[in-house]
């Protein structure tokens, strides 16, 4: 069986988090102290080289983000660290905040050398009140230390709304405004925080950038998927043997994941399906579980890495009552901003649940493809664009479910 | 009697403090009353609607009165398929109360919320922000007597 590789998480349970010096001990902050000495531009050189990218979801090279907000001219930068952590299933920042909170602040530090900002932000879930007080406590720690050096490093609370995470609605949220997303473009690393340049990253993308930097580029490069390297903080939830987190190069199959790490489904049951990315991933059969977990081996297949969520379903779960119960929290979430998703999440939840209730045809069914479908491109933000995505896949991989509740 | 400009005065130079400080006032008081909204819209120098229409935007912040103790049991689907539904029942029938309300004596308001993070141990629910996972009907009476 494959093993897990833990570089995320290579200071997991062997350092005590709330002691800057056990992080210090461990080689913490020597890559800021290798960074400061590169130029700006090499350091983004070697981000880039590495093929990093984001593990919030979307996969952008990270380097190539940097290098944006490099090139734009400012009085004032700044680096924003999304820890909002919304998407159901996932708890992988959580686990990397509380167990090694100076990893994602030497990544942030590193950030603001190289693209040349002083300041920073983690905007933290408010559901995380203790991640805060760990988060606060290593700033302090690394203040008094001075590791920092110039670079300032201050925690925001979020209040419980996911589209929070989406970067411009976080920025809008920073700002003490209703977390509603803006217009792209301008993106963040042009006009961001206040109007400006402002990197975004996730926080399992800054925890990456300090071993980048003490092993190399090549190196990293050399781990998992070529067109997405490195590992995968994966959590897995449902109907698996292991409700755990696990971290895996990202050439691994869901199949591994699933059986291998997960243990398989408990009682001797089967695997009816498995979402991965979240609530806003698709749903995928057990005729695809051999597909490694890259984004673009995930894309091809019409579903989403995402934030690394893994849902594990068995064949006694109600497919369609899962999905009716997905498309409710969109339609909660939904900002309201664009009418194609505060009117479609709200039409779809209730095409739902007519289904789901019995009630429905086989017009309804095709009436959800189509609002789908026009959703996925008229959505102003990823959050309406993804909502129909449980949907879509469930009616294409799983159509007998909803036969069967069809009038 | 709690003092909200007192509060919020600890907030008014952070530029966008508006949030922090209605968080700050919902931990003495777990929900936001106008006079506080008032008085944050002054603070932070916007108009009142402005700072109505962040305070309700938050699902973590009430502007109405809620119980002492805030229960939230998460439905997001890992906690669903674990037996969300269960626990709600359960603690509805243990409060006498539904969802959405608040217990005659002012103690405990029953809310639903989306996922917390802490799905390594569905079903969850948090009590005041503290989560509590792998609950089932049984485990309620206990927890809940730490609040009583
Ligand atoms: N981790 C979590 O809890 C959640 C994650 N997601 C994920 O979020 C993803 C969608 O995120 P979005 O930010 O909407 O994706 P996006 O593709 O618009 O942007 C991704 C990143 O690349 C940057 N970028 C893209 N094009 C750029 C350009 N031309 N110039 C400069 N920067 C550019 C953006 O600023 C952003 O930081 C989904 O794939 C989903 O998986 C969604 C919900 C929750
Ligand atoms: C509705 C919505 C919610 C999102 N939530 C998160 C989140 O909780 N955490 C996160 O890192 N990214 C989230 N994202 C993605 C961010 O917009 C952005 O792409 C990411 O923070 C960039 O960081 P990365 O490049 O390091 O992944 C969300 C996007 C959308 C559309
Ligand atoms: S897609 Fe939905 S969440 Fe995004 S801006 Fe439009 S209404 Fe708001
Ligand atoms: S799904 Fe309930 S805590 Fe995450």
């Amino acid at each position: 069986m494959a093993e897990e590789l833990r570089v995320v998480l290579r200071n997991y349970g062997k350092i005590n988090p709330l002691n800057i010096d056990d992080y210090i001990n461990a080689g913490g902050y020597k890559s800021l102290e290798k960074a400061r000495s590169m130029s700006q531009m090499d350091v983004i050189q070697e981000v880039k080289k590495s093929g990093l990218r984001g593990r919030g979801g979307a996969g952008f090279n990270a380097g190539q983000k940097w290098m944006f907000a490099y090139q734009a001219q400012a009085d004032q930068k700044y680096v924003i660290c999304n820890a909002d952590e919304g998407e159901p299933g996932t708890y992988k920042d959580r686990i990397i905040m509380e167990s090694d909170p100076h990893s994602v602040l030497e990544g942030m530090a590193i950030c603001g050398y190289a693209i040349g900002a002083n300041k920073g932000y983690i905007y933290c879930r408010g559901e995380y009140p203790y991640v805060v007080d760990i988060l606060n406590t290593a700033i302090a720690q690394a203040k008094a230390k001075g590791v920092l050096g110039e670079f300032d490093i201050e925690v925001r609370m979020g209040a419980g709304a996911y589209v929070c995470g989406e970067e411009t609605a976080l920025i809008e949220s920073i700002e003490g405004s209703r977390g509603e997303p803006r217009y792209k473009p301008p993106f963040p690393p042009v006009s961001g925080l206040w109007g400006k340049p402002s990197i975004v990253n996730n926080v399992e993308t800054f925890a990456n950038i300090a071993i980048i930097l003490e092993k190399g580029a090549d190196w990293y490069a050399s781990l998992g998927a070529p067109s997405y390297p490195g590992t995968k903080v994966l959590t897995l939830t449902g109907d698996v043997v292991n409700k755990k987190f696990i971290e895996v190069p990202t050439n691994t199959t869901i199949r591994e994941v699933v059986y291998g790490f997960g243990g398989g489904i408990p009682g001797g049951k089967k695997f009816k399906a498995v979402q991965i990315g979240g609530t806003s991933g698709g749903f995928i059969p057990e005729s695809l579980l051999d597909t490694p977990i890259d984004f673009d081996s995930m894309a091809a297949i019409g579903a989403t890495l995402g934030s690394g969520a893994v849902l594990v379903m068995d064949e006694t779960r109600d497919i369609v009552d899962v999905v009716e119960r997905i498309a409710k929290f969109f339609e909660h979430e939904s900002c309201g901003k664009c009418a194609p998703c505060r009117e479609g999440t709200m039409r779809m939840y209730k095409l739902m649940s007519k289904v789901n209730k019995g009630q429905g045809t086989a017009k309804d069914v095709a009436l959800m493809e189509r609002l789908g479908r026009v959703m996925s491109v008229a959505c102003l933000c990823g959050l309406g664009q993804a909502a129909p995505t449980p949907v879509l896949t469930t009616i294409k991989h799983f159509r007998a479910d909803y036969d069967a509740k069809l009038q | 009697m709690v003092d909200y400009k007192a509060i919020i005065a600890k907030y008014k130079d952070l530029p966008g403090g508006i949030i922090e400080a209605y968080h700050a006032i919902q931990k003495e008081q777990s929900f936001i009353p106008e006079e506080a909204i008032i008085a944050a819209a002054e603070a932070f120098n916007i108009p009142v609607k402005d700072a109505y229409g962040v305070a309700t935007f938050y699902s973590m912040f009430s502007v109405k009165t809620r119980g002492k103790n805030v229960i939230r049991i998460c439905e997001s689907a890992p906690c669903h398929i674990a037996g969300a539904a269960q626990v709600v029942a359960a603690l509805e029938k243990e409060l006498g109360i539904k969802m959405g309300e608040t217990t005659p004596d002012g103690k405990f308001t029953l809310e639903f919320t989306e996922c917390v993070g802490q799905c390594q141990a569905t079903p969850v629910i948090t009590i005041n922000g503290k989560p509590y996972g792998d609950i089932t009907p049984e485990k309620i009476p206990a927890i809940l007597a730490e609040y009583k």
